[in-house]
């Protein structure tokens, strides 16, 4: 198998189906246009788009592991990087990088210098409180949480909010170990 | 060489005033910032006129006050961008059209800006001043 790293995810990102990256935009966008128009409340939108996340993450991590062919990961710091390098690579067309880790290895920042869904996005006043990439941080915890790891993600970082790039803090709540339906027995 | 005088604004294709600035660099003064917007307004009729009988999205001097000029950039959604002036600067005039339009459509691709609906944008504001520097 190929090592993991920038290189592996490019190989990956060049066989995949593609698109317009102006339609993909825009299309997320108006998802986002939408559900302001819809609930009204800044709040609403961001549990709404995380949950979205979440439903594309649980079918996403089967996808990504057939194209992939990686093999399990033997602690968080590598599943970290394979989503940084690889994950976002294949499905975003960017790769991101891992920094600020935590003493004991539970708690990382994933940080995307660039990011596609938020090309022409300038928020108004009326939507400060809004994470307009809250899909993301769906995405990963429903992914994650199908390999057996509950986590919980929070943007540290966010350009449209006038920081410098887009940072999602990963923080590894705990890891469910796998459980059969059935008993021996039964 | 700035224009002393210059009054600019943008009227969405329902001709509602979306976005309004003094961009001149003679002092503020409320009754001539009226004086500007009404005759901005009157020269609607004569853009409306123009706009079909030419392929052309320029149309540079198209009514007059007294010294004052109004040139009218008309994009392809109607959207017309409205330029009061008393300089004779066109080369410059249709730079700043020309740069004010490709502000206005990364404004419209923004999915958060609903088109037709005021421009609140302070980016757009600060860059629309600048070029308004630059040009006039």
């Amino acid at each position: 198998m190929a090592p993991a790293g920038p290189r592996f995810g490019d190989a990956i990102f060049a066989n995949v189906e593609r698109v317009n990256a102006e339609l993909f935009t825009l299309t997320y966008g108006a998802i986002v246009r939408q559900l302001l128009t819809d609930l009204e409340e800044v709040e609403e939108v961001n549990k709404q788009l995380d949950q979205m996340g979440y439903n594309i993450g649980i079918r996403l991590i089967d996808e990504f592991l057939a194209k992939s062919n990686v093999s399990r990961c033997v602690d968080f710091k590598e599943t970290a990087e394979m989503i940084a390098k690889v994950g976002f690579k294949m499905f975003l067309g960017v790769s991101a990088s891992v920094t600020n880790w935590d003493a004991d290895g539970t708690c990382c920042g994933i940080v995307l210098e660039d990011n596609p869904l938020v090309d022409f996005v300038e928020l108004p006043d009326t939507c400060q409180g809004l994470y307009y990439c809250n899909i993301l941080s769906g995405v990963i915890r429903g992914a994650l949480e199908m390999v057996s790891m509950k986590t919980e993600i929070t943007w540290v970082r966010d350009m449209l909010r006038g920081d410098d790039a887009f940072e999602l803090q990963v923080k590894l709540l705990k890891q469910v170990p796998e459980e059969y339906p059935y008993k021996d027995d039964e | 060489m700035m224009a002393t005088t210059a009054c600019f604004i943008i009227v969405s294709r329902n001709d509602i005033p979306i976005y309004e600035a003094e961009v001149g660099s003679a002092a503020k003064r409320e009754d001539a910032a009226q004086l500007h917007q009404f005759i901005l307004h009157a020269a609607l009729d004569i853009v409306q006129d123009l706009a079909w009988t030419t392929s052309a999205m320029f149309l540079k001097a198209i009514d007059r006050f007294n010294d004052l000029v109004v040139s009218v950039y008309v994009t392809a959604g109607h959207t017309r961008l409205m330029l009061l002036h008393d300089s004779r600067n066109d080369d410059g005039i249709k730079s700043f059209f020309q740069e004010v339009h490709e502000l206005y459509i990364k404004t419209l691709l923004n999915p958060i800006y609903l088109p037709g609906s005021r421009i609140t944008s302070s980016h757009f504001d600060t860059k629309v001043r600048a070029l308004a520097r630059k040009y006039l």
